[in-house]
């Protein structure tokens, strides 16, 4: 089966509507008074109709599906306005009777499926406890309707499944059994927050078109929270645009991607990130980093002494150089091993194979010896609130790496870090602040701010924009480009986002189990993607134009075979060929 | 799981083993002189180099525990200085109600802290929270011999529900146990309830509430399981605290078992007997251990013995 049309083929019959949401205020109690939180919105979901819901971090569109479903948190309250469905008056429902609705007529899925499902228990109890917490039936009857369902949902093997727990499955498995439960009672409406969010492409590819052709046989009324307007263009009939608790714009999908009214709208898909950006000539400078075989290892220990059995073969024999003023991507799925040959870029693992820093190879270095050369490379993380200390103000975060390697005093180093400031976007007397007074895509600039510190040759860039929202996402985007020419750094950029990379990378290598399939220019890997694995990455990423018809595509099947093996043995290594100008592919 | 056993038994081997040096050490550099207990204050210096050298403690300390090492390798724990009998039938005859006294206490403390701590972490913030903590913050802290005294004044004395001391009837235990139990009790329950509300803010708490399911069985089915995962653990470790309680209150409730002749022998400078409880309580804390750490993985699937 391929899904090939990505708007839903039936048209909903009008007026069924099974949802309706009314003047929905929901406010959280803080020491200054009530806050609200989503102001005054108001919906109608019709039966068997998929309705996003778009918007950014702080929108309010998962605190709107917290209160559909009666699930807010303690301090957070609808305090105007309410919810019904069908004829019933949820909002104003007592707990036990909205308790006997919620997973029977109306379902939610969540964004984490790693911790979405209870880790003691096993898939099978968790389906059956579902099951029987609204329907009178044997212990298993259930089970036979959970493997049903489990069926429903396409998982392989789903007999044994139901015996196995939570960390025995991928994410992509997990958040397959999470969509079983939640439509194992055929619900009228499920509502799904960011179910793709935190899935590798080609599993939210497969996500996505399990929703889809579910809703189409069920006649489910879906709710869809997203982030992603190319998830949206993908799988919406309607979509709503929330921004800070209000809606701002509300039309049918196609309407909305052609004639944007809102402007927030309008800035919001212009900031998009879209395949097929115009072409740049890839710079040609010295080598800053050079890679040569390198391998990264773990060892798994097992027996009574301990000895190691098997390896992880995280990273093997691996070879890229990186040029001065270029940006390099390594994309891949998730346990590719592109963050682990960031890590052994800066000497946090250990590795096999030679890594050439400027001149210098790092396994030639003493312990002064890295350290100096840690000034040549520096990091940005994914996480930037979890990679700024929150005691420390952020002058002293980003003049940090300064006092490590002992340059300049106190007033110089205070002097650079307001000149940073104002480097990367921000106000040199915001020194003094602490993280938690800046937002999500402030603090990134800071810890951009805090790896230019040093004047480094390469900067990793690990993920660096995937945690932001995408207007802040394209600003941060802008500023890496615009201090690549300023200072003619170079940047190692991993990211599993193809449009994003798409966008700043000069050079790309695709990643998979640790080895890499192809590399080459942009335009090389973009345009003309040789290896079936980079084909398949392309072909997954959702495409923000609701008029785009996806070509069909087989589906994939079976899990991605394991880095592990044993001790003596390991993968097959992959030759690269050259078909054309640097243009390399594993064959 | 067999080499997990027996790389787990050897290291549990060399553990009381160090226990064991660091013990006999300790006891050989006191200043007080075991042989001047054992003789009287009137004794001749002839009398009392005699009893030395008739127990060995004139010789250089290596011999000393060399000798020691290998009377307990053939099951020998020696004899004690003062009562002269063999300590191992001293402990024999005096386990078993320390054991009784050790589960029944220890029942009462998790029954107690792990209640406590629930109702807390369910009632968090508000009054029901703050007395179960205040409480448990009382017990964690109160000296212990002024708990067994207070219990002992107001359920023997006053109200005569239970005998003062003593060993043989179910009556007998209550107080010790009970005791034991409140003593022990705060740890878990402070352990219990931030346990409780770090798995009650979790994203699977969030689904079993949306698949509909009662707030009961969110809380038994779903989040107990999860959040006794540290308490599990930390039995095991609590054994070694657990037995100080054990000494103190066997003494004021006169129950007869290793604590009660840990604390005499203490007193008296009565080495073999203070060793071999050394050695006993050391044994029940690597056990303890062992099962703690044996019974996890039954809870939890993620975690697997190699």
């Amino acid at each position: 089966m391929t899904a090939i049309s990505p708007i839903s083929g039936a048209t909903p019959a009008p007026d069924l509507s099974v949802l309706t949401v009314q003047n929905l205020t929901v406010s959280v109690t803080t020491e200054m008074g009530a806050k609200p939180l989503v102001r005054d919105l108001s919906f109608t979901l019709k039966r068997g109709e998929v309705l996003a819901i778009a918007g950014e971090s702080g929108s309010g569109k998962s605190i709107t599906a917290l209160a559909i479903m009666g699930l807010l948190p303690p301090n957070v309250a609808i305090t105007d306005g309410g919810v019904r469905l069908g004829e019933i008056a949820i909002s104003k429902l007592p707990e036990h009777q909205m308790r006997a609705l919620r997973g029977d007529r109306i379902a939610m899925i969540f964004q984490e499926p790693m911790t979405s499902l209870n880790p003691v228990m096993t898939i099978g109890a968790q389906l059956v406890e579902a099951i029987r917490a609204h329907t009178v039936t044997s212990r298993a009857q259930a089970r036979l309707r959970a493997l049903e369902a489990l069926r429903a949902v396409r998982l392989s093997q789903p007999e044994r499944r139901l015996d196995q727990f939570a960390h025995e499955l991928s994410g992509g498995m997990r958040q397959r059994v999470m969509i079983a439960m939640a439509l194992a009672l055929r619900p009228q409406v499920l509502i799904a927050d960011e179910p793709t969010t935190a899935l590798d492409v080609t599993v939210q590819r497969e996500v996505l078109d399990l929703l889809r052709d579910l809703q189409r046989d069920l006649g489910t009324a879906i709710i869809l929270i997203t982030h992603d307007m190319g998830v949206v263009a993908e799988m919406a009939d309607r979509v709503i645009v929330m921004q800070n608790g209000a809606m701002v714009e509300q039309a049918a999908t196609r309407t909305l991607f052609a004639q944007p009214q809102a402007p927030y709208t309008q800035a919001l898909l212009s900031a998009v990130p879209r395949m097929g950006s115009p072409a740049r000539p890839a710079p040609d400078g010295a080598i800053v980093a050079d890679l040569t075989d390198v391998s990264v290892r773990f060892a798994m220990r097992g027996g009574v002494l301990g000895r190691v059995s098997h390896q992880v073969h995280a990273v093997e024999q691996v070879s890229l150089q990186i040029r001065k003023g270029e940006t390099f991507a390594l994309v891949g799925e998730s346990g590719c091993g592109k963050s682990t040959i960031a890590k052994a870029i800066v000497g946090l693992v250990p590795h096999s194979g030679r890594i050439t820093i400027g001149e210098r190879a790092l396994s030639d270095l003493d312990s002064a010896g890295r350290k100096d050369l840690r000034r040549q490379v520096q990091m940005v993380f994914q996480d930037p609130m979890a990679a700024l200390d929150p005691r420390m103000r952020v002058g002293d975060l980003v003049s940090e790496p300064l006092l490590i390697h002992g340059i300049g005093d106190a007033a110089l180093r205070r002097a650079k870090a307001a000149e940073l400031f104002t480097r990367v976007g921000l106000s040199a007397d915001q020194i003094d602040r602490y993280p938690h007074e800046f937002s999500g895509g402030q603090r990134q600039r800071i810890c951009i701010a805090r790896a230019l510190a040093l004047n480094p040759q390469l900067v990793i860039a690990d993920e660096s924009v995937s945690a932001l929202d995408v207007s802040v996402q394209a600003r941060v985007l802008d500023l890496l480009r615009a201090l690549q020419r300023e200072f003619g750094v170079a940047y190692l950029f991993i990211s599993h986002d193809m449009a994003v990379v798409e966008n700043i990378a000069d050079r790309v290598a695709v990643m998979y189990l640790g080895q890499i399939v192809e590399t080459g220019t942009r335009a090389q890997v973009f345009t003309n993607p040789q290896h079936p694995y980079t084909q398949r990455l392309i072909a997954a990423v959702p495409i923000p134009d609701p008029t785009h018809i996806r070509p069909p595509v087989a589906r994939l099947s079976g899990d991605v075979p394991s880095p592990v093996h044993p001790l003596g043995q390991g993968p097959l290594k992959l030759h690269l060929t050259d078909i054309g100008q640097g243009h390399l592919v594993a064959r | 799981m067999a080499s997990y056993l027996l790389r787990r038994l050897i290291q549990s081997a060399l553990i009381l083993l160090g226990v064991a040096f660091i013990t006999f050490f300790l006891l050989y550099i006191l200043p007080a002189d075991p042989v001047r207990q054992i003789a009287g204050r009137s004794a001749s210096a002839q009398t009392v180099e005699n009893i030395r050298r008739e127990l060995g403690l004139d010789q250089p300390f290596v011999v000393q525990f060399l000798r020691y090492l290998w009377g307990l390798l053939h099951g020998d724990f020696g004899r004690s200085y003062l009562q002269k009998t063999q300590v191992a039938e001293l402990i024999a005859s005096r386990l078993p109600a320390t054991l009784l006294l050790m589960a029944a206490g220890i029942a009462c403390e998790l029954a107690l802290g792990i209640t406590m701590g629930i109702v807390a972490a369910l009632t968090k913030g508000r009054f029901a929270d703050q007395v179960l903590m205040m409480t448990s913050f009382v017990t964690v802290s109160a000296p212990q011999f002024v708990v067994s005294l207070i219990l002992l004044y107001i359920f023997a004395v006053q109200l005569s529900w239970f005998p003062v001391g003593g060993y043989g009837t179910f009556r007998h235990l209550v107080l010790p146990a009970v005791t034991l139990g409140i003593l022990g009790s705060g740890w878990y329950a402070r352990m219990m309830r931030s346990s409780m509300i770090e798995v009650l803010a979790t994203d699977f708490i969030r689904t079993a509430r949306a698949k509909g399911l009662t707030r009961s069985r969110v809380i038994l089915r779903h989040a107990l399981p999860n959040a006794i995962l540290p308490v599990i653990a930390m039995i095991g470790i609590d054994i070694g605290v657990f037995m100080g309680g054990v000494v103190v209150v066997e003494s004021v409730f006169a129950w007869p078992g290793i604590g009660q002749l840990a604390w005499q022998a203490i007193q008296r400078i009565d080495i073999p007997i203070i060793m071999a409880v050394t050695l006993v309580s050391a044994v029940a804390i690597v056990l303890g251990n062992l099962l703690a750490d044996l019974i996890t993985p039954f809870i939890d699937p993620r975690i697997k013995i190699r």
